[in-house]
């Protein structure tokens, strides 16, 4: 099936002309907006959504054949709404009760909880700060990303327009099976097994760049740092990320390629022209993704890195132990025995929930930003979601 | 610039489907030739043969010959990459590359080439749209995304970007059938242009466009459906449409066909 | 057949150069070509080590019928013997109580947002929360539970609470896939019930949701699969019991998770490390069962999401 310049993409739909690649699905989801409205007036339903009022009912009365499906009507439609609400008030209690359950420890805190690295929290004189741990959870989910990205394009681009259909389907499942491997394996593996092959790049990394702070290695041979759970988590990430990219570069229309192509651009050129530029946005809340996945990881991070020892000097380098949010809070959870040190931690929880917020809200953001039509938001949110699951 | 396209015994199969059977054809330099023909008859397949374009479809290839002034296109050692930059072609829908500027639409071919000197780009750009009618409509928004114009436009657009490159050939599947009556007479004009300095290559089912714009006229039909089309005849322009040799030519264009 | 054109002028004689090996634009292409079947097989390893090792260090213990029937009840780390029986009924009974709650509050909340709130300011909200709600990492939502349920209402750690905090996590994982479901109903469907006089709810419940119900189904065992896993919520809120305790309101609870936590700083004891990779495997079958089950429903559902 190879053409000698190796340049078929893969899903071309039958008839060339006909639409180009774009997805059938979009014009079915389009005709939802103003069909959907139109049959809204025909119900008992206002436009806005909420529950009609009774009046209208009474008004209409002579035109209903069935007071049941009235009944029916407003008990479905309440049930609905009172689901949609639900959803609100569930994150906004997540939020609420996270907050007021931090304000007392906070407020008892006798250092900053911003800027300082103590975590003493309890006691006589509670003092706990995050910035340690914000440290840790960034630098190490950063290096993941760094890592995870290029790999997870590769990866898409070959399964979407490199490797022929045989190949191509059982490596997009196989890439999917690793999304379905519990994080408690990927972290016993990775202290177990992996750790140990990365010590020679450690020591490779902090010989050749060691004069800079952030890869000082110290002594001894200590596998459990931030570097190597930064590879894990690019292990972990990868596949979500891939899983969207694919979709998206898989959707580049059949039309930009082959503008490409008719050019006279090679395969790569057509790739840079056609497919990278219109997955950009799509990709872009796919590696925010990761990213929210890698910040709030919690058992591999606590499987994996050693925690310092509290008389040693704090280390900045990805060659040192430390803690994140989330492994920090796993594991110590047997010591939320007072409402203030569980304020503590629970304050520190709520970082980093804001903290993934802000990611995921960027992710959308940039979703929703650079797409040039109105159709490309919704059609990467929809890979995007597809995705998480 | 502009290229004479011989072909002989050309076969093209989807697999094991033979969709265009044994063409054979000769394509004038500097002159504008036509394919019409009925729906499934294997026009868009064929055309899309003379610059390799079919490769992108899995499964398909081809038997036979394609020379271009004697070297032929399915040589071992050419490239289909090198086919394409010199012979263009352009689609039945506009499609312009939507994250570029107008600009960048019309220098992305130049760019891909190694095209750096943004002064050489500059005017390449004004010289192509000039080509292609569009300048004085777009002159002034160079920058703004391709993708805002209007259809017309847009095949404009991709028409200029195709010229950009200077090929010897351009090739054009139904460039109007998605575009008004203005925008199309706007291509028509614009195709009567092409062809001083180019080979164009239209395949249209507009009879009228056919024998307003073209100097040969190229008719393809097929037997039955499943069966694969063939070139019934070809021949100048006016002698299809007023003297065609086949009776399936003549039931074709008039109208009694089907 | 060939055809005219009889006087043809001379060819222009320029020589074309169609070989395409123009140096760096080609070398470009294969670089790229070899960086990406490289970024391939680099994915590719970790994978297959993975499993390799789960599958080589866990499979044999379940070949064992004692595996699927008792318990690590007066089992020390030394020994060896014990199943995971309780691991795996703990694990599925919180499951299916993470899914009875949350899976109905999914779907009608999919319905809102597809069938009734569709453009309005209100649906939008809804939609900006669930996307929150997708994003809040699982030790979040364990330590919200713990809030409420342990430092708020003085309850005690069980297996409830875990659920509960599981419901948060899938919830969001049903309610968008339901809802990419239920845009898939082509309108034509909705319509012919309206002109036979079907009320809305009924149209509904007959017509859009059964047409999208492989979907759901999908959506809701991918949803299963990703809280089957999950680790955080049980360390915070359940304790691991060694016993069988198949009362989610009471004690604590075995799970598979915990199981393999249990023993994990043991490995270097035989016995201990044959648990830790069984219960591992048994976790990833019991997940892949869910997600295969998933991709078998979505072939053969109506609506495809391709
Ligand atoms: N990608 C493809 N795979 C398999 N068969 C194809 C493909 N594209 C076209 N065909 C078949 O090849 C035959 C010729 O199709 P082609 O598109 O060339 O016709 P056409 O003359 O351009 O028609 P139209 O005027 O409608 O554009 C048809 O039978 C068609 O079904
Ligand atoms: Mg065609």
């Amino acid at each position: 099936m190879s053409s000698p310049d190796g340049t078929e993409p893969p899903d071309r739909p039958a008839e060339p002309a006909a639409s180009g690649g774009e997805p059938r699905i979009e014009d079915v989801v389009d005709t939802t907006g103003p069909a959907a409205v139109h049959f809204e007036t025909l119900t008992d339903e206002n436009d806005d959504g909420r529950p009609a009022a009774p009046e209208p009912e009474e008004s209409k009365k002579k035109l209903d054949l069935g007071p049941v499906g009235h009944l029916g009507d407003r008990l479905f439609s309440g049930l609905a709404h009172g689901s949609g609400g639900l959803v609100v008030v569930i994150v906004a209690f997540v939020g609420i009760f996270l907050l007021a359950l931090a304000i007392p420890s906070l407020a008892d805190n006798n250092t900053s909880f911003l800027f300082s690295r103590v975590w003493e929290p309890g006691g006589s004189d509670p003092k706990f700060g995050i910035a340690a741990l914000f440290y840790t959870t960034i630098i190490s989910s950063i290096i993941a990303m760094l890592i995870a990205v290029p790999i997870a394009i590769g990866v898409a681009l070959f399964v979407t327009y490199y490797a022929p259909r045989r190949i191509a389907t059982p490596v997009a499942h196989a890439v999917d099976l690793l999304a379905a491997v519990p994080s408690i394996v990927y972290g016993l593996w990775g202290l177990l097994f992996f750790a140990p092959i990365l010590l020679p790049v450690i020591n490779g990394l902090s010989a050749a760049l060691g004069w800079i702070p952030l890869f000082e290695k110290p002594i001894g041979d200590n596998v459990g740092v931030i570097f190597t759970i930064s590879v894990v988590l690019a292990i972990m990430i990868l596949p979500v990320v891939t899983a969207i990219s694919r979709e998206i570069f898989a959707q580049t229309p059949i039309a930009h390629r082959e503008g490409a192509l008719a050019l006279g651009s090679t395969k790569w050129e057509m790739i840079r022209m056609a497919v990278l530029p219109y997955g950009r946005s799509g990709v872009t809340s796919a590696a925010m993704l990761g990213l929210g996945r890698a910040l709030g990881e919690t058992v591999a991070v606590m499987i994996i890195l050693t925690v310092p020892n509290g008389n040693d000097p704090w280390n900045s380098s990805i060659f040192a132990g430390g803690e994140t949010f989330a492994s920090k809070i796993a594991n110590n959870a047997a010591e939320f025995d007072t409402p203030e040190k569980t304020g503590a931690f629970i304050a520190a929880g709520l970082v980093l929930f804001v903290v993934t917020f802000l990611v995921n809200s960027a992710a959308r953001l940039i979703v929703a930003r650079s797409a040039p039509g109105a159709k490309r938001p919704r059609r990467n949110r929809r890979a995007t979601e597809g995705a998480s699951v | 610039m502009a290229k004479r396209i011989e072909v002989s015994g050309l076969n093209v199969y989807y697999g094991d489907f033979k969709a265009v059977e044994d063409v054979s054809m000769t394509i004038e330099p500097r002159s504008v030739t036509a394919f019409i023909g009925p729906s499934g008859c294997g026009k868009s397949t064929y055309l899309r043969t003379l610059n390799r374009m079919h490769e992108v479809i899995p499964g398909a290839r081809v038997e036979g010959k394609v020379l271009l002034d004697q070297q032929d296109l399915y040589a071992t050692g050419v490239d289909p990459v090198a086919v394409r930059r010199v012979v263009g072609m352009v689609f039945q829908r506009p499609n312009p590359f939507p994250t570029m500027s107008i600009f960048d639409n019309v220098a992305s071919g130049l760019k891909l080439n190694g095209v750096k000197d943004r002064k050489k780009l500059t005017e390449v750009v004004e010289a192509s749209l000039k080509g292609a009618n569009l300048w004085n409509e777009v002159k002034d928004r160079l920058d703004k995304p391709g993708a805002g114009l209007s259809g017309g436009q847009q095949q404009r657009l991709c028409i200029a970007r195709a010229i950009a490159v200077e090929p010897e050939v351009i090739l054009m599947d139904e460039p109007c059938s998605a575009l008004d009556p203005i925008s199309t007479l706007a291509i028509e004009d614009l195709i009567e242009k092409l062809k001083d300095k180019f080979t164009v290559v239209i395949v249209t089912h507009n009879m009228q466009q056919a024998a307003r714009v073209s100097d040969q006229t190229a008719f393809f039909n097929l037997a039955a459906t499943g069966k694969p089309g063939r070139l019934i005849e070809m021949a100048a322009t006016k002698q299809i449409f007023s003297n065609p040799t086949e009776k399936a030519t003549e039931d074709y264009i008039t109208g009694r066909f089907g | 057949m060939t055809a005219i054109v009889e006087n043809k002028p001379a060819y222009d004689g320029k020589e074309l150069d169609l070989s395409g090996k123009s140096g760096a634009r080609a070398f470009k292409n294969v670089l790229a070509t070899v960086l990406i079947v490289a970024a391939f097989v680099i994915a590719l390893i970790p994978l297959i080590w993975i499993l390799w090792t789960v599958v080589s260090k866990g499979y044999h213990l379940l070949l064992s019928a004692d595996w699927w029937s008792q318990s690590q009840r007066g089992v020390t780390v030394r020994r060896e013997g014990g199943g995971a029986y309780h691991a795996i009924m703990g694990t599925l009974i919180m499951a299916l109580i993470t899914a009875v709650i949350a899976v109905p509050i999914a779907v009608l909340g999919a319905v809102y947002l597809v069938e009734y709130g569709k453009g309005t300011k209100a649906a939008r909200a809804v939609s900006f929360m669930v996307d929150i709600l997708t994003g809040v990492p699982s030790i979040v939502a364990a330590l919200f539970i713990y809030a409420v349920w342990i430092t708020i209402f003085g309850f005690n750690r069980v297996g409830f609470a875990v659920s509960l905090a599981l419901v948060l996590l899938m919830l969001p994982v049903v309610l968008r896939s339901t809802e990419e479901m239920l845009k898939l109903v082509p309108d034509e469907l909705r319509e012919a019930s309206y002109a036979l006089g079907v009320p809305k709810w009924k149209t509904i419940l007959k017509v859009v949701v059964p047409t999208a119900f492989g979907g759901i189904v999908t959506g809701v065992m991918l949803g299963l699969a990703r809280v089957m896993g999950e680790t955080a919520p049980l360390l915070i809120l359940v304790g691991y019991s060694k016993n069988i305790n198949l009362n989610p309101f009471d004690g604590f609870m075995g799970a598979l998770p915990t199981m393999i936590n249990q023993d994990r700083t043991e490995l270097a004891l035989q016995p201990a490390a044959d648990r830790v990779w069984s219960a591992a495997l048994t976790l990833i079958l019991l997940v892949l069962a869910l997600n295969l089950l998933a991709r078998l429903v979505a072939r053969f559902s109506t609506i495809k999401s391709k």
